[in-house]
């Protein structure tokens, strides 16, 4: 049985359709690169099934629970955390105050403030420390084990790398790695394609707020994600437009 | 002599401003809102503690205990019906809801209890005018030092609880940032609805003690609204420590003034707010960043 389940999904910001009919099964233990074009609806479509904006139409099924106009703080006790575009820590909280606000609100399991200490060890020597005095990679790693300690079954990692050197980089993906043994599920959003598809089992692209591209990570050629990602495939997409937006 | 006597009674009086003004900073710094009626809630809960303690004749003290938890219910009820569908439609309208609700509060009370000037000091002994004679020009009155000691552990203890409980936790986190909050597995309603009553409660205890001190009738409201306004903005909106500092400075600066001419009283503590305030401006390149916001103190 899958995850989560979205059955033609509309979310918009005003007037603006950022996600477009979209329909997609998640499986248990699936990692999902979530790829595409800025403006493509990715975010939203995160923040979406996080419960942070409400869609439109359509539905939202996790676990078989119906979570659709659920508010966002419920689905975190089901078991989906979204580690937010840009971190949003706390800022005026120290790292372990960040991190207790949200174990007192998860579910029992394995994470805690202790085990994501582990996991990220520089957090250790700066746990006292204001979360708006952190370099950019312990903040990823602060919102990251924000998520954690909340133990979801889903995890939604919206840029994790956006504004990090590329050596905070491999070492945060180094660190997912040992996510994946916790048996959890994960949807990643990032813009570097060479960087997912390494860790990725399967690889969905939206261009225009609709799903484009939607195969294994493995059977799936470089060419045929870039093609959807531009949508460079589709002849039609300019006048998807134009009908979408009388 | 005579100098630290003022100073003193300047202080001793800065703890009742801070009183009244904790639930105001409170509310201002989790959810965003000024509270217009915050002054007419104190009153409110004035009359309601002369009410229980006149019909039941027990102490004001002792009625407190069973009309705090009723404002702390009413304060949620306010913001749960009231001030969290007004936030949804932005910023002024809360301003603008809240202004009318301090009208009816006022007039409802008018109603109910008429225009007569009550005061709760006869129900209270000496203790409403009693004091320690340090020496024959330096007095401590046993109220305003009660009232003053309140203030302290109210605040002391507010800051305590905000950084030290989970629920401390969760207040700062959604006053920080609800919608992550919310993200992270905290009710931000339930939560701006405890804030809500906390802050309620509190300035209902400020006015029952305002009510012990000196007379109050259904409009005394706005001016312990202009109190709490003006020791939440000097003292530097969102810090409870410095709401103290706010009411201590304001209460000083009136006590200072009354010396020089009685009728200076008032004018003295709005004239050092302003001061306090065009400082700031000047200080904080407005203009520049983030216009009044920053001049209030308020972090961006």
């Amino acid at each position: 049985m899958s995850l989560l389940t979205l059955d033609r999904l509309d979310v918009r910001h005003g007037l603006l359709k950022a996600v477009r009919e979209v329909s997609c099964d998640i499986a248990d233990g699936e990692i999902l690169a979530l790829v595409g074009a800025n403006g493509a609806g990715k975010s939203t479509l995160l923040r979406a099934i996080a419960g942070a904006h409400l869609p439109a139409a359509g539905r939202i099924v996790f676990d078989g629970v119906d979570v659709t106009t659920m508010r966002a703080h419920n689905r975190v006790a089901l078991g989906i955390a979204l580690v937010p575009e840009g971190r949003r820590l706390f800022t005026t909280m120290t790292v372990e105050e960040n991190l207790a606000v949200a174990c007192a609100s998860g579910r029992p399991g394995r994470w805690s403030i202790d085990t994501v200490m582990t996991l990220f060890p520089m957090l250790r020597a700066r746990r006292k420390a204001r979360a708006g005095n952190l370099s950019g990679g312990e903040r990823q790693a602060v919102a990251i084990g924000r998520a954690l300690v909340t133990n979801p079954r889903l995890i939604l990692l919206d840029e994790v790398s956006l504004g990090l050197a590329p050596l905070v980089v491999e070492g945060l993906y180094r660190s997912l790695h040992s996510l994946f043994e916790g048996g959890a599920t994960l949807v990643l959003v990032e813009q570097d394609l060479n960087r997912v598809l390494g860790v990725a089992s399967r690889v969905v692209c939206m261009l225009e707020g609709r799903i484009v591209l939607d195969g294994r990570a493995g059977e799936l050629t470089r060419d045929q994600i870039i093609e959807a990602y531009f949508g460079l495939r589709r002849g039609s997409g300019r006048d998807d437009k134009v009908q979408g937006q009388p | 002599m005579n100098i630290i006597n003022l100073l003193t009674q300047g202080v001793l009086l800065g703890g009742y401003y801070a009183l009244v003004a904790c639930g105001l900073s409170l509310m201002f710094g989790v959810m965003r809102i000024i509270n217009l009626a915050h002054g007419d809630f104190a009153v409110l809960g004035a009359f309601l503690a002369w009410t229980v303690s006149d019909s039941a004749d027990i102490s004001p003290f002792l009625a407190l205990v069973a009309v705090l938890p009723v404002m702390a219910v009413f304060g949620w009820l306010v913001q749960r019906g009231m001030l969290e569908r007004s936030l949804r439609a932005g910023m002024l309208v809360p301003l603008l809801s809240t202004f009318g609700l301090a009208i009816v509060v006022e007039n409802l009370l008018f109603e109910a209890y008429g225009a007569d000037t009550r005061s709760l000091a006869p129900m209270i002994g000496d203790l409403s005018f009693g004091s320690w004679a340090i020496t024959d020009q330096f007095n401590i009155g046993y109220l305003a030092a009660l009232i003053f000691a309140l203030a302290v552990l109210l605040l002391g203890g507010l800051s305590l609880f905000l950084k030290h409980t989970p629920l401390g936790r969760a207040i700062r986190a959604t006053a920080e940032d609800a919608d992550t909050a919310e993200l992270v597995g905290i009710n931000s309603r339930a939560v701006y609805g405890i804030a809500a009553g906390i802050s309620v409660a509190t300035v209902a205890l400020a006015g029952t003690l305002l009510a012990m001190r000196a007379t109050f009738d259904p409009y005394s409201g706005p001016m312990q609204l202009i109190f709490a306004f003006e020791s939440v903005v000097i003292g530097g909106i969102g810090s409870l420590w410095g709401t103290l500092l706010g009411g201590i400075i304001l209460g000083m600066a009136q006590s200072i003034g009354a010396q020089f001419d009685p009728r200076w009283f008032l004018l003295t503590g709005h004239l050092v707010f302003l001061a306090i305030l065009a400082a700031r401006l000047l200080a904080g390149q407005v203009g520049a960043r983030g216009g009044l916001r920053t001049s209030l103190g308020i972090d961006a």
